[in-house]
């Protein structure tokens, strides 16, 4: 077991990959001489040259574009997104192309890409710079979203996202890339569409990705089972697309209640998607309604105070999870 | 043509009417137009006219029956008509006496404890899935479960705590509190007029009530002595009625009867005495109580209150009372206060005789005392006045003696 921060693990999936396959490689904005706008490719243009690690320019339409092509006709690209806010100026090449190639031709090309950045908001941003946009990926057919809260995942997963021969989306956090966790030693992957219960609970549920699992659930799971003497199982799905339903639908039907937590908005939110297929497969385990907590419905704000109380928190978790167990 | 006579709606809220009178019999003549039964809505009593001429050929309802509106309550028709294939229509009349009880269906539910209540709200059961999940597994009649969850919702606790037979900390108590069952009595003709006189004497005659403290010690004494000497078994209520009529005697306004614009003033004391039946209260009544001795008084009581008690009283023993007494000593009631019976004036409640330590000639010695509580209707009676006639009712039980005269 080593130690490593996001971004080392991160950089590690990157390097192996290219490593174990020569198709891949590596393009985006500051990705090269720069070395990463947050340091995650680090190093890889030194050891790969510039032919597998590309600076592009500012102009996401075009090397997202650039990236589909590439994937189309053999190569394994990854393309870095500064932020996954400027996906959203690429979003036509992702959703139109990359998305729908595969079906488009009949099967005749398959589109071997990732799309990788960080998600979310990190501090103080702005509404267009601070967005959780997985919701919106998961929303189209051909996409893969994946969304890793630990380094072990974030590196086991990437590997596998390289080698999927369909387009991911693959979201990280910009503020968790210093945040250092345990990864295994040598050669490892993770499966897509397979989560894990990250801790063993019997009373709530609690289903949760990414940064919100790893800076407010855990926060409050710790809180609320002292205060609440009560036992709370934390399921991090890892993949939001294809969604571990079974394995959230089996908590279920242990613990009767359920709470989902994420960073994007309300309406058609992941939560939304995982709530309904709770209804419809543990509908007779379920004690109380699915609770959700989510990003306000609103423009994520700059001011601190309201930036903190826009964002799901421990107090809103708390009143979740008290009200599933009939405790408000 | 025989033609059936049906329950005819009345009032815009009746449902259902009750047959009070029918003056045509079975077999007698019926004239189209004539009144041919008297019914009892929910709102008054009305008379029903025949719309046909002939024969009552039948009686389906009779006197004191019930049926629902559009019900078949008799029918008319030709002296030698076939009738049966008439009586087989309408709706089936319910009986005339009995209680109609209005319980909600309660189907007996497996394994459940008594926490197992009604819910009280109308409408579909709620419950969350898991626990209509679980009652089906356990057979548990979710109607019958107290929800603790938002707006009555029964969660799975709610079914923990029943299956389990005991209460959950988290539960609050008013959860297992069983709401119970009512059910809606019809009154007995006693009961309505107990019902209807005692309104009437309680709202139209303005009661007030004095009590006073009797040693009955010497009352004791003398009961003793006559039970000892004598083949009497004498009571103390036959001691009462007889104290009760010389104390009358000598205050005739309490032996009275308010007329609206005249009150009267007995000179002979028929007591009326409270009798307790299954159905309600009768009061025999005792004629001229002052002139009557002991053995007379003892014996006509005990022959009236085991009539009355066997309903087997005719109306002129009953009836006629100038005063009533009323006593619960034997329940071990202290003090109570009766309701005046009109048309009498007052009415006497004694209570129970209690053995206490009394003050006697500056000693503190164990005696036996008992209450008596005179209810007076004030339109002719004053408070004096009624303290008087307890002042001798009790001096004249402290000595008993001088009822032998």
């Amino acid at each position: 077991m080593a130690i490593v921060s996001l971004r080392e693990a991160i950089n590690q999936a990157i390097d192996e990959e290219m490593a174990r396959d020569e198709r891949v490689f590596l393009m985006g904005e500051e990705v090269a001489s720069y070395q990463g706008a947050y340091k995650v490719s680090q190093g890889l243009l030194q050891k790969w040259g510039p032919m597998r690690i590309l600076d592009t320019p500012i102009a996401e339409a075009g090397f997202a574009g650039l990236g589909v092509g590439a994937a189309m006709v053999g190569l394994r690209p990854i393309v870095e997104f500064m932020t996954w806010n400027f996906s959203l100026v690429a979003y036509d090449q992702i959703v139109n192309n990359a998305a729908k190639m595969l079906s488009m031709s009949g099967g005749n090309f398959h589109v071997p890409i990732v799309f990788r950045g960080p998600g979310g908001a990190a501090h103080g941003l702005g509404a267009t710079h601070s967005q959780a946009l997985e919701s919106i990926y998961a929303h189209i057919p051909g996409l893969k979203v994946v969304m890793p809260s630990t380094c072990k995942d974030a590196k086991g997963l990437l590997k596998t996202s390289i080698r999927d021969d369909n387009p991911i989306v693959f979201i990280e956090s910009e503020v968790m890339y210093g945040d250092k966790g345990e990864i295994p030693d040598g050669e490892y992957t993770i499966p897509l569409g397979v989560g894990e219960v990250k801790k063993t609970g019997s009373d709530v549920t609690i289903v949760s990705w990414s940064k919100i699992l790893a800076y407010v659930v855990w926060k409050a799971v710790d809180a609320l089972q002292e205060e609440l003497n009560i036992s709370i199982e934390v399921i991090d799905p890892r993949t939001i697309k294809p969604m571990d339903y079974d394995l959230i639908v089996e908590s279920v039907k242990k613990t009767n209640r359920l709470v989902i937590v994420e960073e994007g908005w309300p309406f058609a939110g992941v939560g939304a998607q995982i709530s309904h297929e709770v209804s419809s497969r543990a509908f007779d385990y379920l004690d109380a309604p699915v609770e959700r907590v989510t990003q306000e419905d609103v423009p994520l704000p700059y001011a601190h105070e309201l930036e903190v109380r826009s964002l799901p928190s421990v107090d809103k978790i708390r009143a979740a999870v008290k009200k599933v167990l009939y405790r408000d | 043509m025989a033609t059936k006579v049906l329950m005819p709606k009345l009032s815009d809220t009746m449902e259902e009417g009750v047959i009070l009178k029918w003056l045509r019999k079975e077999g007698e003549k019926v004239k189209q137009g004539e009144i041919l039964v008297e019914i009892e809505s929910d709102k008054a009593d009305m008379e029903l006219e025949a719309y046909d001429s002939g024969i009552l050929r039948k009686i389906v309802v009779p006197e004191g029956g019930k049926a629902p509106i559009g019900g078949l309550i008799a029918v008319i028709g030709e002296a030698e008509e076939d009738v049966a294939s008439l009586l087989t229509g309408g709706s089936t009349p319910s009986e005339g006496k009995g209680a109609t009880k209005s319980t909600a269906a309660q189907t007996e539910v497996k394994s459940l404890p008594a926490a197992a209540v009604p819910q009280p709200t109308g409408g579909k059961t709620k419950a969350s899935p898991l626990a209509r999940r679980l009652a089906g597994d356990h057979q548990v009649d979710l109607s019958r479960v107290h929800g603790s969850g938002p707006r009555g919702r029964i969660i799975k606790r709610d079914l923990e705590v029943l299956l389990s037979g005991k209460s959950a900390q988290r539960v609050s108590s008013s959860a297992l509190i069983v709401p119970g069952t009512a059910e809606d009595l019809d009154l007995s003709p006693i009961r309505k007029t107990i019902a209807k006189r005692m309104a009437e004497s309680k709202a139209t005659a303005p009661h007030f009530y004095v009590t006073i403290e009797i040693d009955m010690d010497p009352a004791r004494t003398f009961r003793e002595q006559i039970n000892t000497v004598t083949e009497l078994k004498l009571s103390f209520t036959d001691i009462i009625i007889k104290a009760t009529a010389a104390a009358l005697m000598k205050h005739p306004q309490v032996n009275g009867s308010f007329l609206g614009d005249k009150m009267r003033q007995h000179h002979y004391a028929h007591i009326g005495v409270a009798v307790a039946m299954e159905e309600g209260l009768v009061t025999p009544v005792l004629r001229n109580c002052e002139q009557k001795r002991f053995d007379q008084i003892n014996a006509e009581l005990s022959d009236l209150a085991d009539r009355a008690r066997s309903r087997k009283l005719k109306p002129e023993e009953y009836t006629g009372a100038t005063f009533t007494i009323s006593n619960l000593g034997m329940f071990g009631i202290d003090t109570f206060a009766a309701i005046v019976n009109p048309p009498e004036g007052a009415i006497l409640a004694t209570g129970t005789i209690v053995e206490k330590p009394v003050v006697k000639a500056g000693q503190i010695v164990i005696g036996h005392t008992m209450k008596a509580t005179l209810s007076s209707d004030h339109r002719i009676i004053d408070g004096a006045v009624a303290a008087r006639f307890l002042q001798d009712f009790k001096m004249i039980l402290e000595n008993p003696a001088s009822l032998v005269l």
